[in-house]
């Protein structure tokens, strides 16, 4: 059957050098040129290995607790008076958050490869602590770098990781947050690289990673298709998840990327207002740019510095986007909306009180939309947010703040 | 003949390794900068590699990121590093000045108009660390349109195969990166340069430099002996550093340093 020039085949991206339209692709010192291309080559042959599928299908499931139910959330459906909203619940994984779907893979990829250190970089610590998870299970040693600020935001997590012997480095330079981190870690990986693996955690920096986190993820999407089909016996109207590099949301959307009547939203942190250095909207206040490995848009001044950005959810305060959702946002598929830390916080308690369930600050950005847009749709419209996180990590930084306010 | 092809001529005349001495543009300020680059060339530098400060510099050790933020701290941004260029140029008319950068600097307001700007201001120059070979298409033409060279890293790491792929996007000179890591002195010296420089060169006639962890005059010496040019960074940047609050001895020092390291040059 001949295909329309503009049909959409979410197979086909990214190319072989990792590019999605004019996005994404490989910037890396050289040094890491052939550990990107030797990593790209090991995963296409996992990825079409039924026994690596197998096994991290096994782990999936006995370990990390897949499938996560679709919850059906009355209270806050009640509460907006409109459509439908359904949570994916990626919070009730182990180790708290949709982290260690990706985790898990790669430290099994990086077993394959014959690698026996890993390193990882961390925001909110929910990364961080998936790896460190999945090291202690297959006796892999763990490095994992954090920003000081979002140690000290996220202590919670810092103490996990190191209860699972990881060893956290704190990272003192510029703002002490994520882009940072990942500074550190991509200069530890460029000295050790021949003995260590880089589990990067979101779906972003240089090719294969976008890809392969991607498709560590899909999982989220597979399962809530078949979900909601059993469940209201069609596709949903919408689907909403937060995007910090973009990890949650391409593997929720991914699987309905097709489906022509499924809109997508995906939720970034507007943080105190968009306005230079308050936020981390970067298709709000940002421009096509390089940073960390890939094109992509990018929070920068007029000569291309990296600006500061803030977030009171740490694994949203990012200056960058992963390169797939940049193309998608061009080619119209994927929308993009932002939550404000004040939204974010009134959000986090409702969600608690009405659902009994504590959502993690970045999902909760997802939550706020999720509100907003039930609130116009009819009541026989369909919305599935993404909770991608459990929120005990952030009750004790939630009380300090709330505390401060009153 | 290009101002740096001339350079390493020149020095593989005098039976020696051309110098590459590092600073980041604008550290610790414009003006103290501006002494900087000129006390090394006025040493015996033979090309002046100018770091441009960047927010997120992932391929420089703590030495160089330090710089970078003094750098950016002090008020330095593209416009002022063109400036330090043309001073430094208006005052040594031969001396191959090359940009050391990271790529979104080069990328985000147009690469053609940002080369043409360089070399407009008298960058003879350019490597980019973030920048491969696969994706440095727009770079290299609008090199070649302007009339710069370009600079491209091989490293331990990198395959034969690769080599030549890296040799045909430069046109300036090969940066040998002697060890896996970031930029920064180190007391021992990187094993094999010897073999890697052989390793190179059997590839590409284009010159071959030698830099990452060199900081004495002996290292210097030991590299010199095979490779067409050595780079020292970290070691004056430390000069900088150790001297913030005196400029006039952080000069002298400079001066002292430099003209013992490019003493090592010879063969
Ligand atoms: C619970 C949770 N959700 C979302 C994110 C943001 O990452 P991504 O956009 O890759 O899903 C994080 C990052 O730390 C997280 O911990």
């Amino acid at each position: 059957m001949p295909s329309k020039p503009d049909t959409l085949d979410r197979f086909s991206l990214p190319d072989a050098a990792g590019h999605f339209g004019g996005y994404g692709g490989v910037f890396v010192p050289e040094t890491l040129m052939t550990a990107l291309s030797e990593l790209a080559a090991a995963y296409e042959v996992a990825r079409k290995d039924p026994k690596f599928q197998a096994e991290l299908r096994h782990y999936l499931k006995e370990f990390a607790g897949r499938p996560t139910e679709l919850y059906f959330a009355e209270g806050l459906t009640k509460h907006a008076g409109g459509a439908k909203i359904y949570l994916k619940r990626e919070d009730l994984l182990h180790t708290g958050a949709h982290k260690i779907n990706n985790a898990l893979a790669q430290a099994l990829l990086a077993k394959r490869m014959g690698k026996k250190r890993i390193i990882a970089e961390t925001g909110a610590g929910q990364h961080g602590v998936a790896t460190a998870a999945a090291c202690a299970k297959f006796g892999l040693e763990c490095v994992v770098y954090m920003g000081a600020h979002d140690m000290a935001r996220q202590a919670l997590n810092v103490f996990r990781m190191r209860l699972m012997g990881a060893e956290v480095r704190g990272v003192e330079a510029g703002q002490k947050t994520l882009k940072e981190a990942i500074n550190e870690a991509m200069r530890d990986w460029v000295t050790n690289v021949r003995t260590t693996h880089y589990i990067l955690g979101t779906a972003y920096g240089s090719h294969p990673y976008p890809m392969m986190v991607r498709d560590f993820h899909r999982v989220i999407g597979q399962e809530a298709k078949e979900q909601i089909l059993a469940r209201e016996g069609r596709l949903p109207d919408e689907l909403i998840a937060c995007v910090g590099g973009g990890s949650n949301a391409i593997g929720l959307f991914f699987e309905f990327l097709e489906e022509p009547n499924v809109r997508m939203i995906g939720v970034e942190a507007g943080g105190r207002g968009i306005t230079q250095g308050a936020h981390a909207a970067r298709f709000a206040g940002g421009r096509l740019g390089v940073l960390q490995g890939c094109k992509t848009f990018l929070l920068q001044n007029a000569d291309g510095q990296i600006e500061l950005t803030h977030s009171v959810s740490a694994g949203l305060d990012y200056a960058a986007v992963g390169p797939e959702h940049a193309f998608y946002r061009e080619r119209g598929r994927i929308e993009f909306a932002y939550a404000t830390d004040d939204e974010v916080l009134e959000v986090f308690q409702l969600c608690s009180r009405l659902e009994g369930i504590i959502p993690a600050l970045e999902s909760t950005h997802a939550l706020v939309e999720g509100l907003k847009r039930a609130k116009q749709l009819g009541k026989d419209k369909v919305i599935i947010v993404n909770l991608s996180g459990r929120g005990d990590k952030d009750v004790e930084q939630v009380a300090k703040i709330l505390a401060a306010k009153s | 003949m290009s101002r740096l092809a001339s350079a390493f001529a020149r020095a593989k005349a005098q039976n020696r390794a051309a110098f590459i001495g590092y600073i980041c543009a604008g550290d610790p300020d414009f003006d103290t900068s501006l002494a900087v680059g000129r006390t090394l060339l006025n040493a015996g530098v033979d090309i002046l590699e100018l770091g441009v400060p960047f927010s997120d510099p992932l391929a420089d050790g703590l030495t160089n990121q330090l710089a970078a933020q003094r750098a950016l701290e002090s008020g330095m941004n593209a416009a002022k590093v063109f400036e330090l260029v043309r001073r430094l140029r208006a005052e040594f008319p031969a001396a191959p000045i090359v940009f050391y950068t990271y790529y979104n600097l080069v990328f985000a307001n147009g690469v053609d108009a940002y080369i043409r700007a360089a070399h407009e201001a008298g960058v003879n120059g350019m490597l980019t660390l973030d920048l491969p070979p696969e994706e440095s298409g727009e770079v290299q033409a609008a090199a070649k349109k302007h009339g710069l060279d370009t600079v491209f890293i091989v490293a331990p790491t990198t395959p034969d195969a690769r080599i030549a792929t890296i040799a045909a996007a430069t046109t300036g000179f090969i940066y040998y990166v002697s060890r896996e890591g970031v930029t920064g002195v180190r007391a021992d010296s990187a094993a094999n340069i010897p073999s890697a420089v052989a390793r190179i060169r059997a590839r590409t006639q284009l010159p071959v430099a030698v830099g990452f962890g060199i900081s004495t005059r002996a290292q210097v010496a030991q590299v010199a002996a095979d490779a067409d040019g050595v780079v020292v960074g970290s070691a004056l940047v430390n000069c900088i550093r150790e001297n913030l609050g005196a400029p006039a001895t952080m000069i002298a020092r400079l001066a002292t340093v430099a003209a013992d390291l490019v003493a090592g040059t010879r063969r």
